[in-house]
């Protein structure tokens, strides 16, 4: 039986949160060591296992992958959550490159001086509000199915509901204009595995605080 | 930095100067004064309002790229399509307005550039485009596990890029720190850890013994980080023996001479203008 995949990170969300969902979603088994202090991400490093010498790193089919959207693509495909072709992947592709770089502005916001994370996360609900979720909107209203590609279950709905539970919990009203978005997140959150990673108790990581922020700060010195 | 990503989020620069050489076979962005009919069901013509070179470009089945004339984030697009012999058209964004008209007629998903027009689709997303360029064009690895490495490696590449395509855009105050720290991830993060690959296999490219986009992707940051920093792959010789091989590919040979659709670097005059387009500051 293949090992489980090995997820290399801090233990909070960061950038190895979509590779959770991910994997999760898939209905994947995974095991987590986290980073805690310096030395331990030294040794990652020495025994030159992060190519570019930084985390996300996941051990998975006898490989050491490190970036986030490498991994992501490789669970994607290997999952069948990639579409049935090539003009399939390349909208999943569009979409889901989208969702990532507005989570990454969320994600950024935390480590951000007080007075600039609150412009940060108003950016990122803005973004949110005017530029990705009125597109989605109007993708599932023009197609009319169940999900964003295909007709079938993807990478690219995992990370909207990922992205959209990241953006409710900045501003909780965010969805109100959006009602094929709330049932699509209605939805999506019943699928069963994905059910499952939104009960308490799963891998699913909390929002960052200030707590996580500083051990982060020290691991990476900066 | 939000300044700057809303600037090459929203599009890249424009290098408005005169073409770099004559012969440059481009096409002017035009307007027609009225737009034109187009038969029902002609979904691929709907630039409606573009001169005839962009009809011919669509029925010819030509690529056509949505930009400024700059490198900015579609230079890698240019590369890629060169690289895998693929002839490309190009529709230069000019003023704020030609902005304006791309996202009012609902042609840019996420109101951004690069746009490319392929194959019926409007892609956006520089990713999303090169990843469809490589897979069509063979040059995405032979199976998963190879893509997986491919990936990993361009994702490090697409990280430094980031940094030189963004340092002209810094205030001057800044620009010594930010080259500095260009500098020293250049040589010990990226290059090192390429030249490791190169080393590691001994073969003469980087993925599967087999010429990929990671190869070409990493032949132009090398370009890119040796103008910033001159003889910065000096210390590295097998990324300068690829570089060299790379370059004597003919396609690649063909784009690095005058007169192809390379764009030049950044300069301040085209600085300026970029940021009249955007309405900046």
């Amino acid at each position: 039986m293949a090992a489980k995949p090995k997820l290399h990170y801090f233990r909070g969300r960061g950038r190895m949160e979509s590779v959770r969902w991910l994997l999760a979603a898939a209905g994947v088994e995974f095991e987590e060591e986290f980073l805690e202090t310096r030395e331990q991400y030294e040794k990652l490093q020495k025994d030159g296992r992060l190519l570019f010498g930084q985390v996300p790193l996941v051990e998975i089919d006898g490989m050491e992958l490190t970036q986030t959207r490498a991994i992501l693509s490789y669970l994607a495909a290997k999952y069948n959550l990639y579409g049935k072709d090539l003009k399939e992947r390349v909208r999943i592709d569009m979409y889901t490159d989208g969702t990532l770089d507005l989570m990454m502005m969320v994600a950024v916001g935390a480590f951000k001086p007080p007075a600039e994370k609150e412009e940060t996360i108003a950016s990122a609900v803005k973004s949110a509000k005017t530029r990705y979720f009125p597109v989605f909107e109007k993708i599932l209203k023009d197609h009319g199915e169940d999900f964003l590609v295909g007709n079938k279950f993807s990478w690219a709905d995992i990370q909207l509901l990922e992205a959209i539970l990241l953006v409710e919990e900045l501003d909780a009203s965010v969805l109100s204009d959006f009602p094929l978005l709330k049932a699509f997140k209605t939805r999506i959150s019943n699928i069963p595995t994905i059910k499952k990673f939104l009960q308490p108790g799963s891998q699913r990581k909390p929002p960052p605080d200030s707590h996580y922020v500083a051990v982060v700060r020290e691991i990476l010195q900066f | 930095m939000e300044l700057w990503s809303l600037l090459w989020g929203g599009g890249g620069c424009s290098l408005l100067g005169p073409p770099s050489s004559a012969g440059r076979s481009v096409p002017a962005f035009k307007q027609l004064a009225q737009p034109r009919s187009w038969p029902a069901g002609a979904e691929q013509r709907r630039s409606q309002d573009f001169l005839g070179n962009q009809e011919t470009a669509i029925m010819a089945g030509k690529p056509t790229l949505h930009y400024f004339d700059g490198r900015g984030r579609m230079e890698a697009i240019r590369w890629l399509l060169a690289a895998a012999g693929v002839e490309f058209e190009e529709k230069y964004i000019a003023t704020p307005e030609d902005l304006d008209k791309l996202r009012n007629d609902g042609r840019l998903m996420f109101g951004q550039v690069p746009m490319v027009e392929i194959d019926g689709m409007e892609l956006v997303q520089t990713r999303a485009i090169l990843n469809y360029i490589a897979s069509k064009h063979n040059l995405y690895g032979k199976d998963l596990k190879e893509r997986a490495l491919i990936d990993m490696y361009i994702e490090g590449m697409a990280d430094l890029n980031e940094m030189i395509i963004i340092f002209p855009i810094h205030p001057p105050g800044e620009k010594e720190a930010k080259l500095a720290l260009i500098k020293e991830k250049t040589t010990n993060r990226y290059f090192p850890a390429f030249e490791k690959v190169l080393k590691s296999h001994g073969q003469d490219y980087l993925v599967g013994n087999r010429l990929s986009r990671a190869d070409i992707h990493l032949v132009e940051l090398i370009y890119n980080a040796e103008e910033l920093l001159p003889g910065v792959t000096a210390s590295f010789p097998l990324l300068k023996a690829l570089k060299t091989r790379i370059s004597n590919l003919p396609n690649v040979k063909k784009f690095l001479q005058p007169g192809s659709q390379r764009k030049p670097p950044m300069n301040p005059k085209s600085l300026e203008q970029a940021k009249k387009i955007f309405r900046l500051p």
